[in-house]
């Protein structure tokens, strides 16, 4: 089942350093290296200064649900079998402008519709974690306990 | 508008003359190219046109064949000005905008414009063709299981909720108000199915917090119109429907449809087109007797409330309570004819239309002396808007 999930491509030179950094457990950002500058999509120039020089730098990994919805079938195959499940945006602790989407989780190879969804809160805490298909280690999320 | 420059070199030179558009529903026959000859076809007599006269062409990017088998079709004369603009459901108001522009400018003196879309089945729909790796920015979305476009905006319309307490019953108010509206037009899709709040309320999710009736009507059709200029609009058989002002959007660091990665993400293309369609106008938003506000998905139309300055930010909800957006009452009726929620989805496109109808006086819920009539494209991806008016 897990082939059919849907999966970028690793070989795009602007992105592949997320992805790889993933496949490593560090959930990277991209950042200019002129002026410093977060930038989430990975893009080829600066927004803000037009530089092209870019450094991934490692995040604390913890962040924030900014929102989340409950998608039901019609879906592709992969995702009908699991459907209703979660999906998350995540904002950054220490940048809540850089955002990123995923999966609220109990663990790294939990599945996507483990946890009630009437249970998720926007704003509650979350730490990532990688969960491996295929030859991409995707971000996803679990609650942090207090 | 304060900043910006506004000559107005576009401003009531043009007009919608003419309009046409083939039966819309499910499973037709024939070939997106068949419809949108037909569509044309019909436009331009409903003009009264030749289609030897027709020297421009406008069209979405989507469209499944190009501007020369039109043309071989039809039997349209010289072209000297084809255009087309991208993002779906975004390009509606951009492709006559377009029309205005070239015509008003003098590239060409009659354009067609139109959509032909058959989307009914659901097999053609994009996101249930998986392609085998993802290489744009569906990368950052559709491997966490946000795939379908009601995925997309459910997503904002969570935290639309959140920061702005809109709730589901003003979802509902946008569904029932369209339905009413597409009760009294016969060529409607849904008209014949009465929707209650209880029918909304008991409803199966899509994609929580959107269920199914938050959700547009993938249709087959297709529909045009005919551009031309005002002087030559005086002579023809229907009252011109003018285009007072045009306008596109992409806001700063927009992500079409997901876009969840900039500063604000409730502030949408609407906000950006809205400056420059008030700027170059003559009225307000206060002026505005009636709209038509792209619906593929109920929370757009109080985000585009909002974007084009009906409201203030997080008003949008409350803006559609007490039937403040149904016809004959509210304050401001939207969707006439039922919009895409219950009339028929062609991209938006049935909105410009009905925009026209509304100056020209033939809607099936008529705003009484309607003179100021906005339509808008999708809000949520690159969009465009127009201000129509009636001839003064």
């Amino acid at each position: 089942m897990e082939t059919t999930w849907l999966l970028p491509d690793l070989s795009d030179p602007t992105t592949a350093p997320f992805w790889e950094g993933c496949a490593r457990g560090e959930l990277l950002v991209q950042a200019c290296a002129s002026c410093g500058l977060h930038r989430m999509p990975p893009r080829p120039m600066c927004p803000r200064c037009r530089s092209l020089e870019i450094r991934w730098e490692p995040t604390s990994g913890r962040g924030r649900i900014w929102s989340f919805i409950v998608p039901h079938p019609p879906l592709l195959p992969a995702f009908a079998a699991v459907a209703p499940y979660n999906a998350i945006i995540v904002e950054l602790e220490e940048d809540p402008l850089i955002r990123f989407a995923g999966n609220l989780v109990t663990g790294a190879d939990g599945e996507i519709n483990e946890i009630d969804p009437t249970t998720i809160v926007i704003g509650e805490p979350v730490q990532v974690v990688f969960h491996q298909i295929d030859d991409v280690s995707l971000p996803r999320w679990t609650r942090v306990v207090a | 508008m304060e900043g910006l420059v506004t000559p107005t070199l576009v401003k009531d030179q043009t007009a919608v003359v003419g309009i046409g558009q083939t039966k819309l529903g499910k499973g037709l026959p024939d070939t997106e190219l068949s419809l949108a000859c037909q569509a044309i076809s019909l436009a331009l007599d409903d003009a009264g046109i030749a289609p030897s006269e027709v020297d421009g062409l406008a069209s979405f990017t989507l469209e499944p064949f190009r501007e020369v088998d039109v043309s071989r079709s039809v039997g349209l004369g010289d072209i000297t000005f084809f255009s087309q603009v991208g993002f779906g459901g975004g390009a509606g108001c951009g492709v006559v905008g377009h029309a205005a522009m070239a015509v008003a400018t003098g590239q060409c003196e009659t354009v067609v414009a139109w959509r032909a879309r058959k989307r009914a089945d659901a097999s053609s729909r994009p996101w249930a063709q998986a392609a085998a790796r993802l290489s744009d920015t569906a990368q950052w979305t559709r491997p966490f299981g946000i795939i379908r476009p009601v995925d997309e905006i459910a997503m904002l319309t969570r935290r639309y909720m959140h920061e702005y307490g809109g709730t589901r019953d003003h979802l509902a108010n946008v569904a029932i108000a369209f339905r009413k509206h597409a009760a009294r037009n016969p060529n409607s899709t849904m008209g014949h199915k009465p929707l209650t709040r209880d029918d909304y309320m008991n409803a199966r999710w899509i994609s929580e917090p959107l269920c199914l009736f938050d959700n547009c009507l993938e249709t087959d059709g297709a529909l045009a119109v005919v551009i031309t200029s005002t002087e030559r609009a005086r002579d023809l058989r229907h009252p011109p429907a003018l285009i007072h002002s045009f306008a596109q959007g992409i806001p700063p660091q927009h992500q079409t449809m997901t876009n969840y990665f900039t500063d604000d993400p409730l502030r949408g293309p609407a906000w950006t087109a809205a400056k420059r369609l008030w700027a170059n106008a003559d009225v307000t938003p206060a002026d505005v007797q009636v709209a038509q506000l792209y619906d593929a998905f109920s929370p757009l139309i109080p985000l585009s409330l909002e974007g084009y300055g009906f409201c203030e930010r997080g008003e949008g909800g409350p803006f559609t309570d007490n039937g403040n957006i149904e016809w004959p009452d509210g304050r401001l009726p939207v969707n006439t004819a039922g919009g895409g929620m219950s009339e028929a989805y062609v991209h938006g496109f049935n909105l410009v239309l009905e925009g026209v109808r509304q100056i020209r006086g033939t809607s099936t819920s008529q705003v009484e002396g309607a003179e100021v009539s906005l339509v808008t494209s999708g809000e949520g991806v690159p969009t465009s808007a127009i201000l129509f008016t009636g001839a003064r």
